[in-house]
């Protein structure tokens, strides 16, 4: 597996191993303020503020596909994760009444196995993954790879369909949203109608 | 750029993300920190992607459609945990324990005397 | 009707009746006494019809029939008939003491509720008891015996819920049933070394000594005969079957069952004959039966059970006069005894309903007992009379018959008769003859000449009852009359009284009679000044009733099943310090108790621990580690999704671990 990497890569040895250039040092700058981020968003009490470190967490992974040359799907990350999936994050919180401020009972009692298990798959992965692409380079010096341009040229010429399918799930996304909310409706007032008729 | 740099990120995030789905109670929480092992694995297909400079641009156009789909799902997680909300008054998880073996189940003393009867 | 038919309907009759009252008989209750009466009456006119046209005889005279139903491959099996002199009275016997039985029962059992299956099962009984006296073939006749001993212990259990009979009908069914396995080995052994089972052909072979192994034969088959017949060592069920009703004990224990073990060694005389040695045994079976039963007989305080040890020692008649070789002897006196023991018990009945009780401690402290039932009085007299074998009643003609053989074999003048033999039997039939009066005497000193507040009005005997005694009382006085024609119908050896033998056996009794006289006029005194005694009184109900509360009531009243602790006792002064032996039957119920019972007993108890704490233990580890396992496995299931998903992360994360190590060949 190694191996066949290794080979897979074939500009192996121009690069050092720390040869730093100003696009690999900005990343990991970035992608420390990610980590630090995401690992904040998972762990603070606030709940709020765990919903305001996913927009820095997101973000960061933004800027991070803007490194990697993706332009296209960074501005995407911007508009939907920022723009909408933390949104309605935020109104979820809202509505089932989070609390503002520290909640002491937002992790679970007991947090070991859990670490324990994100720990170990972090150190399984970080391993194989280091393992197999010791010596591997990305080239960013070509062509752009995801300018809005190349995007939309592969998108509608070689992934139509499945684009055509996704917006099918999508629809059915929203109408399983709406038939969910209905039905909220309906058990609501018919519980309610069940507890006025134990109330009286 | 070096390789391991996203890929290595990603799996820090993925983890992350992971750490968060298990220990967090609130649902919303939980959504989020979902979105977070998603995300890692984006990052994964775009850094590979632009490795391997696919003619195809697969795992873009495969980013695009887990963005689009993680905004649906996104949608529909966030409807069922209100419902839940408004069903049970709690959006914690770890109350939601519908699965758990209930007092109503036969006791092993029943089941002993039974045997004994048999 | 040929001679045949009517022999086949003799036995087929009381059968029929017996199906149609078992399965007829809750439907239609008014059918139920002429379904029991009728069929047994019949068969009685029946078996006088064939004994009158068969005329009496063997050998030659005798008539035989068979029909094969199947082939079996090997030793054939027949339904055979065999009818000789022996075979047709014993059927006379037998048809009418059944008959008479079935009437007083009738009246005996009234109201019960049970009477329905009483009757089909004595009429079953009967019909069994006559295939056993008309059948020609061993098999068949060994159907009949073990019918024989099912019936007898659903009957001797028929008052159920009391604690004695249920007792006395398993022990009844288990001792007959302990003789009659080696008496089927014996009937095996026996068609084996004949080649047939049919009777006839097994005697031509055994005159012609043409039997290789007679002693093991005889003394296999002795074993069912004293199960059957109650002779020592195996008797002990019989005084304890007294706990059955009155009419079966005069049925099963005086007149039929027990004598079909005599019978058939009658049958089968000459396989004993030909051993010495089972002679001599069968010699001293009887000798021991006889002196040890009427001893026994002298301590009881049950009326019955003074009965049933009297039939015991009457049964020890009957063998020594087979061990003496005089056949003719030993069905005369079976037939007789059959006869006046049948009125014994049934006058018995009697009295336990009249007098409220079964105890005679009770009786010898009532005045009057004897008017208040003439009947069974008179009756009762004359058959205590023809027991004790007091001249001019029948029972003394067939007891000089027996005691007549035994001094022809012990001159040495019956051939392949050992002296020794004769002079056995002569020698305990003269100490028991004095025994049997004395305890005759003790019987109706104290139930009819006590001495004591008048006897309590229990209302009128009914007719049925006492109509059937009389009917007994003809052949218990008169049967003796019928000594010298009886002789043709037998093997033709005189049966007449001889001189010595009958001074001598007239004089025991008179001196067994006498004794016991000056013993109760010493004793009776005290009776009067003890009270003792519990009385069962049920005016309305049936005989039956009475009698089952006394028998139930004898245990917590008196302290024991067979004694009672009377002062006022004859029995107790003339025995002295064998009294308390003679009460339990000599401890042989104890001897069987330690030698069977506790060991079977003690095999139970380790078979069930082996059950219990060996087997068991598997079974419960079986069961409790899938349990543990269960019990595990349910505390993982908590409900809670993220304990499921951190499990599966946890076991992927492991997987995964596995799988790069393995491709990468660490």
């Amino acid at each position: 597996m190694t191996s066949a990497l290794v080979t897979a890569a074939q500009p192996v040895t121009t690069h050092g191993f720390l040869s730093s250039s100003g696009v690999e040092i900005a990343f990991l700058l970035v992608g420390l303020v990610t980590l630090g981020a995401a690992v904040v968003t998972v762990t603070t009490r606030q709940l709020v503020h765990a919903a305001l470190w996913l927009v820095v967490a997101l973000g960061g992974l933004a800027v991070e596909y803007l490194l990697l040359t993706a332009e296209f799907i960074a501005w995407v990350q911007v508009l939907i994760y920022v723009g909408s999936v933390v949104v309605l994050l935020l109104f979820g919180l809202m509505l089932t009444k989070a609390p503002i401020g520290r909640s002491p009972d937002a992790n679970v009692p007991n947090r070991l196995p859990a670490l324990g298990v994100a720990a170990a798959a972090a150190a399984a992965l970080v391993w194989v993954v280091a393992d197999a692409f010791r010596t591997t380079w990305i080239d960013l010096d070509g062509a752009p790879q995801g300018t809005t341009k190349v995007s939309g040229e592969i998108l509608f010429r070689h992934w139509v369909l499945p684009f055509e399918a996704l917006s099918v799930l999508l629809l059915a996304a929203l109408v399983g949203a709406v038939v969910l909310s209905r039905l909220r409706n309906q058990q609501e007032q018919q519980e309610q109608g069940q507890q006025e008729e134990e109330q009286s | 750029m070096h390789l391991l740099y996203p890929a290595v990120l990603a799996a820090l995030l993925f983890c992350t993300g992971l750490y968060g789905v298990l220990a967090r109670r609130n649902a919303i929480l939980v959504l989020m920190s979902v979105e977070l092992m998603l995300n890692a694995v984006n990052l994964n297909l775009v850094a590979f992607d632009v490795w391997l400079r696919d003619a195809l641009h697969a795992g873009q156009a495969l980013t695009l459609f887990t963005i689009a789909i993680a905004a649906a799902e996104i949608g529909i997680g966030l409807a069922i945990v209100l419902l839940v909300y408004r069903n049970r008054g709690t959006a914690d998880v770890d109350r939601l324990r519908d699965l758990k073996e209930s007092a109503a189940a036969p006791d092993p003393d029943h089941e002993q005397k039974a045997e004994a009867a048999a | 009707m040929t001679l045949t038919t009517t022999a086949v309907l003799v036995p087929l009759l009381p059968f029929l009746g017996a199906v149609a009252g078992l399965f007829g008989g809750r439907r239609a209750p008014g059918l139920v006494r002429p379904l029991a009466v009728l069929p047994t009456l019949a068969s009685a006119v029946l078996a006088a019809v064939v004994a009158w046209r068969q005329g009496g005889g063997t050998g030659e005279h005798a008539v035989d029939a068979a029909t094969r139903l199947t082939p079996t491959g090997s030793v054939p099996v027949d339904l055979a008939l065999h009818l000789d002199g022996f075979a047709v009275l014993v059927a006379v016997l037998v048809g009418a003491v059944a008959t008479c039985v079935q009437v007083y029962s009738t009246a005996y059992l009234r109201n019960d509720p049970r009477y329905p299956s009483y009757a089909a099962l004595v009429s079953l009984f009967t019909a069994a008891m006559l295939l056993v006296v008309y059948s020609g073939d061993l098999m068949v006749l060994l159907v009949g015996w073990e019918v024989m001993g099912v019936c007898s212990y659903f009957l001797v259990g028929h008052y159920w819920e009391t604690e004695a009979a249920r007792a006395a009908s398993l022990k009844a069914f288990l001792v007959t049933k302990l003789g009659d396995v080696p008496f089927l080995i014996g009937v095996f052994a026996l068609a084996a070394d004949a080649g047939t089972f049919r009777i006839n052909g097994i005697l031509t072979i055994a005159a012609s000594g043409g039997l290789h192994h007679p002693t093991l034969v005889a003394l296999l088959l002795l074993a069912g005969v004293a199960g059957k017949s109650a002779q020592f060592p195996l008797h002990t069920w019989l005084p304890d079957a007294m706990a059955g009703p009155t009419p079966v004990s005069a049925l099963i224990h005086a007149a039929t069952m027990v004598a079909a073990g005599v019978y058939l060694v009658a049958r089968l005389l000459p396989v004993f004959a030909a051993s010495t040695a089972a002679l001599a045994v069968l010699a001293v079976m009887a000798a021991v039966t006889m002196v040890g039963s009427a001893l026994a007989a002298l301590a009881q305080d049950d009326i019955k059970r003074v009965l049933a040890y009297s039939t015991v020692g009457q049964l020890g008649y009957m063998t020594g006069a087979l061990a003496v070789g005089d056949r003719g002897a030993a069905v005369f006196h079976l037939v007789s005894h059959g006869a006046f023991k049948a009125l014994l018990f049934l006058a018995a009945g009697v009295i336990i309903h009249a007098a409220g009780t079964n105890s005679l401690a009770a009786t010898a402290r009532m005045n009057g007992l004897a008017r208040r039932v003439p009947d069974a009085f008179w009756t009762m007299t004359v058959a205590l009379l023809a027991l004790a074998a007091v001249p001019p009643f029948s029972g003394f003609f067939s007891k000089e018959a027996v005691l007549g053989a035994a001094e022809h074999a012990a001159g040495g003048h019956t051939p392949g008769v050992p002296g020794a033999v004769g002079w056995t039997v002569l020698v305990a039939g003269l100490v028991t003859a004095l025994l049997t009066a004395a305890y005759a005497t003790r019987l109706w000193l104290l139930a009819f000449r006590g001495r004591g507040p008048e006897a309590a009005d229990h209302g009128k005997e009914p007719v049925a009852m006492n109509a059937v005694l009389w009917v007994l009382f003809l052949p218990t006085a008169a049967l003796g009359l019928a000594t010298p024609y009886l002789a043709d119908w037998f093997d033709g050896r005189s049966l007449t009284p001889g001189l010595t033998t009958s001074v001598l056996s007239t004089g025991c009794a008179v001196a067994g009679a006498a004794v016991t006289y000056a013993a109760w006029r010493r004793t009776g005194t005290l009776a009067t000044r003890i009270p003792l005694g519990a009385v069962a009184a049920d005016p309305g109900a049936a005989p039956a009733v009475s009698e089952a509360e006394a028998i139930a009531s004898h245990v917590p009243a008196y302290g024991g099943i067979a004694a009672a602790p009377d002062p006022g006792d004859p029995g107790r002064l003339l025995l002295g310090p064998l009294h308390r032996h003679a009460v339990t039957g000599f401890h042989l119920d104890a001897v069987y108790a330690a030698l069977a019972v506790r060991p079977v007993r003690a095999a139970a108890r380790l078979a069930r621990f082996l059950d219990r704490e060996v087997v068991d233990a598997y079974v419960r580890g079986a069961g409790a580690a899938p349990r543990l396992l269960g019990t595990l496995v349910r505390r993982t299931q908590t409900g809670n999704v993220q304990t499921y998903l951190g499990a599966l992360f946890a076991g992927s994360v492991v997987l995964a671990v596995a799988a790069v190590l393995v491709a990468t060949g660490a």
